[in-house]
């Protein structure tokens, strides 16, 4: 174990944040399958990305700017399982948008979530934005923009970093490359090999990481954080993972990958390979990890109940918040 | 009372404003050492470092986005586009997030910032440094949309628009910058956005109008007025939210509406504040309710001639408000 | 031989006017076309001016160091033969002068705004709503007026005029010059009603200013500020007894009367001092706190509504805001109030049930956040204890402003504002 400041216990806490989203994501499917919720986005495959990039943060203080895909990401940085339940409920009491917005449309203020849309990469430029608000102030604070390689095409991405890298400011920008832009892969996308490659571009590092290796991936992360709070500037940071699902309740993934494929790429399950991993070093045991399923089981029952329960929003709220004031 | 310049009203406002919140920055495209394009804001890098007065890249959609992310993380950015013409890059920005993220967070976040941006034509700018692009932007709920006409009105909006918390566009005719000057008090005071202005009383004629127009429509009115004709001019200073109160007002007094702007004519604020009149005053209307605008063409020619012919004038103002008097 | 007229050329977009920095020829120089001429300085650019045309300054017609508008001439040039149009220096159109220029074949180029105003061809017979609606209101045929408008039209003036009876003595505001009364620019925004009908016999009366301020303020509270309301009842059984044995004395000590207004003043200065956030300032981006309490009190004159208030409040007992408060009334009604006297508030209170009343909404004095009103004083059955008592009962009333107070506080500030008003007996002291 390197010298990197995750104690056993920082380590359950990760893997309990992995499982926990992959349990709220299933969960998830099934609502969608017995139409219960309308769509569902999944985070499944890249939860140690998500996880491990949370966890080298400064929760709650930091700012993330994630996209749908970051369910996984949002529960490590403090979102509880109900909340996440209202959101996809649509109930008036979700904290990401008041049942405005669709499903894995994050935006949590406390938390500093920032809230997005649905174009992609337009939160790239935002973090951007925080960052350099953090440079005026120091406040000390880093952003952190996650996205997918599809959305690496879109101009605001390459605005983006080089905004951040001529004002040197302390953003990461934290891709999640999982090969496939819904049904569109990376080669389609791009013709160099790696996303990372485009930091070379406008003057700031590069990192590739195993994105289904959380503790790579928090050393990583720490490492740009740390960097950024010196004001030395941004990092593009690729971690390379994989969907084991479809892009989202409304697609299928058979029509443009192959089940051999699927299921090549489920060998490296972070979820597994984490699980082993920290049973080798004897942080969890067989039965610490019973009584954790038994206990995400529970949270997954009762965050599905109480949504299912709390009260959808009231029509004549269609009109709030549009300004501030007028 | 200094007299000041439109443009100096701007660079003042925004030197006041600057020293009295130390959250307000100002970024965009040659702001800093060149001090803008036209100049706007010149000297201020010298006297607020480049910290908070920023060239930025050259890239709007990023100026506008950051701009979205500097004031979620506390600060009042003022970001400025260089033309209007060049907003359209960033109009995903404005539009989608700016505008939206209020509404789509529930109330949780807000995007307090201004962006400046110098509009409309008659300076030889041509297609891509002459448009008038309010129109856009007053579709769009979320969004603030002010144009100034007179100096002290530039003061009064902007100083209102810095402290407002919501995205507000903030558009300067340039070539109001130099043309027009008007008395400015030094000390500082607002104008609340949404509230038209009552620029000249009149009794047979209304016409209401925003921006340059506005003193287009008075020199217009001072003719017509040695013609027997008594024109009342409304500057609408905000184009979104309208202030239907001040429109109605008006237009029930005289029952006669001219609405000019030189944006294009169809879809323009004219169709707007026409519809409001027909809703709310049908029953004191004496006449149709009249449009001049600029015509739809995509943009203003270069040439001088083409030029001129695109331009709302106050000839064309004084002889279409004449016409309508005598209906 | 002929004369060319060299003008201020337009450098840079925006840019109205140039400052003649030097001429580089002087009178009787020859100059070549295209050769420098003069120096220029704008605000936004220095530069060398070349001439428009070859030949022999005739004239300079602005001096180095003047300022001149874009199109003024500056020079004239002697030319051999004639001049060619296309270079002509005059040729160079100025931003913000081309009004002056005529719309040379605008009408030919511009695309036509669609008019609607094909006024010749109207037939009589068809009316505009507003003549309709007059008409009407005034049982006024209008085909049998004879229109002054476009092709014969009847305009709203025509039936304005057919409507003021040519023999009847002029009223005392003529409806058919004003339907909507022109008002001043602070009072505009109260002037947005629906125009009033004027019929033969009403009297309109143009409005005092001290009637433009109240309609002015009071739309602008009503329309900026987002009023909630609150009640709270009080038993002020102890207050009436105590009143009742005290006035005579008090009138005959003081040489005033003893009111209630003045009890209910020092309970809200105990509330605004237990809820700082009631005596305070609505300031757009920020809430002001007050220090002080100065407490405004509405009082009827027979101009109108005005609130003079009642300084440093908190610093009086009861006889000290008796005295305050008479001597602001007797000023109010005599027209002797400064402007310092009626400036500077930081709440409102209302002794509204002077006039009667036991509920009132009242209207927030912008920027302040609150205004109190005390009703009249009424006996009632109340449940004490487990008894029906008949006691001395009043309604309190708060409008306050939801950006600034919530529920909560303005809640306690009425808490604290009825236990002070309660906790008054017939031995209470005036002095303390």
């Amino acid at each position: 174990m390197s010298d990197n400041g995750l104690t056993p216990e920082l380590m359950l806490d990760m893997y309990y944040h992995m499982a926990l989203a992959r349990a709220v994501d299933d969960r998830m499917w099934i609502l969608n399958r017995q139409g219960r919720a309308p769509v569902v986005y999944t985070s499944n495959g890249h939860e140690a990305a998500q996880v491990g990039s949370a966890f080298a943060l400064n929760r709650g203080e930091d700012w993330i700017c994630p996209y749908y895909r970051d369910l996984a990401l949002v529960l490590a940085y403090g979102m509880t399982p109900r909340e996440v339940m209202l959101h996809l409920l649509g109930r008036a009491d979700d904290p990401n948008s008041g049942g405005r917005q669709m499903p894995a449309h994050w935006g949590h203020a406390k938390l500093h979530i920032l809230t997005g849309g649905s174009v992609v990469a337009t939160q790239d430029v935002h973090a951007a934005g925080l960052a350099l608000a953090s440079k005026v102030l120091k406040d000390g604070r880093v952003s952190v923009a996650y996205f997918g390689e599809g959305s690496t095409s879109q101009g605001e991405f390459h605005e983006a970093l080089n905004f951040a890298a001529v004002h040197k400011l302390p953003v990461i920008f934290f891709n999640e490359n999982n090969g496939y832009a819904i049904s569109v892969p990376a080669r389609k996308q791009m013709v160099v090999q790696d996303v990372a490659a485009r930091a070379q571009g406008y003057g700031m590092p590069g990192v590739i990481v195993d994105g289904n290796d959380p503790i790579k991936v928090y050393e990583v992360v720490k490492e740009a954080a740390d960097r950024a709070r010196r004001g030395e500037g941004p990092t593009l940071v690729e971690a390379k993972t994989y969907r084991f699902v479809p892009h989202s309740s409304d697609d299928d993934d058979r029509a443009y990958r192959s089940r051999e494929e699927v299921a090549e790429a489920k060998k490296r399950d972070p979820l597994t390979l984490f699980e082993a991993y920290l049973k080798k070093a004897e942080i969890l045991t067989d039965d610490k990890l019973k009584a954790m399923q038994q206990q995400i089981k529970d949270v997954v029952n009762d965050a599905t109940e109480y949504a299912e329960k709390a009260a959808l929003p009231d029509p004549a709220t269609l009109t709030d918040h549009v300004y501030g004031s007028m | 009372m200094a007299v000041l310049s439109y443009l100096e009203a701007i660079r003042e406002t925004l030197r006041q404003e600057l020293r009295r919140d130390s959250r307000i920055i100002i970024y965009g495209e040659d702001v800093g050492v060149r001090g803008g394009v036209f100049r706007v804001t010149e000297g201020l890098q010298k006297e607020f470092g480049e910290d908070r007065i920023i060239d930025s890249p050259l890239a709007e959609a990023a100026i506008v986005g950051t701009a979205i992310g500097a004031a979620i993380n506390g600060l009042r950015p003022v970001p400025e586009i260089q033309f209007a013409d060049f907003i359209f890059p960033a109009m995903n920005q404005i539009v989608q997030e700016a505008a939206r993220i209020r509404y789509r967070s529930n109330g949780t976040f807000a995007v307090p910032i201004v962006i400046r941006a110098p509009y409309g034509g008659g300076v030889h700018g041509a297609l891509y440094h002459s448009q008038s692009v309010e129109a856009f932007f007053a579709h769009v709920p979320g969004l603030k949309v002010v144009v100034p006409a007179t100096p002290y009105d530039a003061k009064g909006l902007l100083a209102a628009a810095i402290q407002d918390e919501d995205p507000v566009l903030y558009f300067e005719h340039k070539a109001a910058y130099r043309s027009l000057k008007g008395e400015v008090p030094e000390e500082r005071y607002l104008i609340p956005i949404g509230q038209a202005d009552r620029k000249r009383e009149g009794t047979d004629v209304s016409v209401i109008t925003y921006g340059l127009m506005v003193s287009y429509a008075l020199k217009a009115a001072d003719e017509l007025e040695k013609e027997g004709i008594s024109v009342e001019v409304v500057d609408l200073r905000t184009v979104r939210p309208l202030d239907l109160s001040a429109i109605i007002e008006t237009a029930r007094k005289t029952g006669k509406v001219l609405i000019v702007h030189e944006d294009n004519l169809t879809g323009g604020i004219g169709g707007e504040v026409s519809a409001l009149i027909a809703e709310h005053a049908l029953f004191d209307l004496d006449a149709p309710i009249m449009r001049l605008a600029g015509p739809d063409v995509p943009a203003m020619p270069y040439s001088a001639p083409l030029e001129h012919a695109f331009m709302v004038t106050p000839e064309k103002i004084r002889d279409k408000a004449r016409e309508l008097a005598k209906f | 031989m002929a004369t060319e007229v060299v003008t201020m050329p337009q450098l840079g977009e925006s840019v109205t006017e140039g400052t003649i920095n030097e001429w580089l020829k002087q009178v009787g120089d020859t100059v070549e076309k295209y050769e420098s001429l003069l120096e220029v300085a704008t605000d936004k650019v220095n530069a060398e001016v070349p001439a428009p045309i070859g030949g022999k300054i005739a004239r300079i017609l602005v001096d180095p160091g003047a300022t001149v508008p874009i199109g003024t001439p500056i020079c004239e040039i002697e030319v051999e033969g004639e001049p060619a149009n296309d270079d002509a220096a005059s040729d160079v159109p100025a931003a913000g002068a081309s009004e002056d220029s005529p719309p040379a074949k605008a009408s030919e180029v511009a695309p036509t705004v669609p008019s609607s105003s094909a006024a010749g061809s109207l037939e009589r017979g068809r009316f505009s709503p507003a003549v309709r609606r007059l008409a009407q209101e005034r049982g006024i045929d209008p085909t049998q007026i004879t229109g002054t408008g476009a092709g014969g039209r009847v305009t709203r003036n025509d039936i304005l005029q057919a409507a003021t009876p040519a023999t009847a003595p002029a009223p005392v505001s003529e409806p058919t010059a004003k339907p909507v009364p022109s008002t001043s620019e602070a009072a505009r925004v109260a002037m947005d009603a629906v125009p009033a009908v004027i019929e033969d016999g009403d009297r309109v009366e143009s409005l005092s200013s001290v009637r433009k301020v109240i309609a002015e303020r009071m739309v602008r509270s009503k329309q900026t500020v987002p009023h909630a309301w609150l009640m709270v009842e009080v038993d002020v059984s102890g207050l009436v007894a105590l009143r009742e044995r005290m006035k005579d004395e008090f009138k005959s000590r003081e040489g005033i009367s003893l009111t209630y207004l003045p009890f209910m003043m020092r309970a809200v200065v105990e509330g605004l001092r237990a809820v700082p956030v009631m005596n305070a300032q609505w300031n757009g981006d920020s809430v002001v706190l007050k220090k002080r309490i100065n407490i405004g009190m509405a009082a009827a004159t027979d101009r109108g509504l005005i609130v003079p208030v009642v300084k440093d409040a908190d610093q009086k007992n009861v006889v000290g805001l008796a005295k305050a408060t008479q001597d602001l009334v007797q000023r109010a009604r005599s027209g002797r109030l400064s402007m310092e006297d009626l400036s500077g508030g930081t709440f409102t209170v209302d002794n509204t049930g002077a006039v009667g009343t036991v509920l009132t909404y009242p209207v927030i004095n912008a920027p302040e956040v609150g205004i109190v009103t005390m009703e009249s004083i009424v006996k009632r059955p109340v449940v004490v204890g487990d008894m029906i008592a008949v006691r001395s009962m009043v309604n309190v009333c708060l409008s306050f402003d939801h950006r600034v107070v919530d529920g909560a506080d303005a809640g306690k500030f009425l808490r604290v504002v009825k236990k002070n008003l309660e906790s008054i007996g017939p031995e209470t002291s005036l002095y303390a």
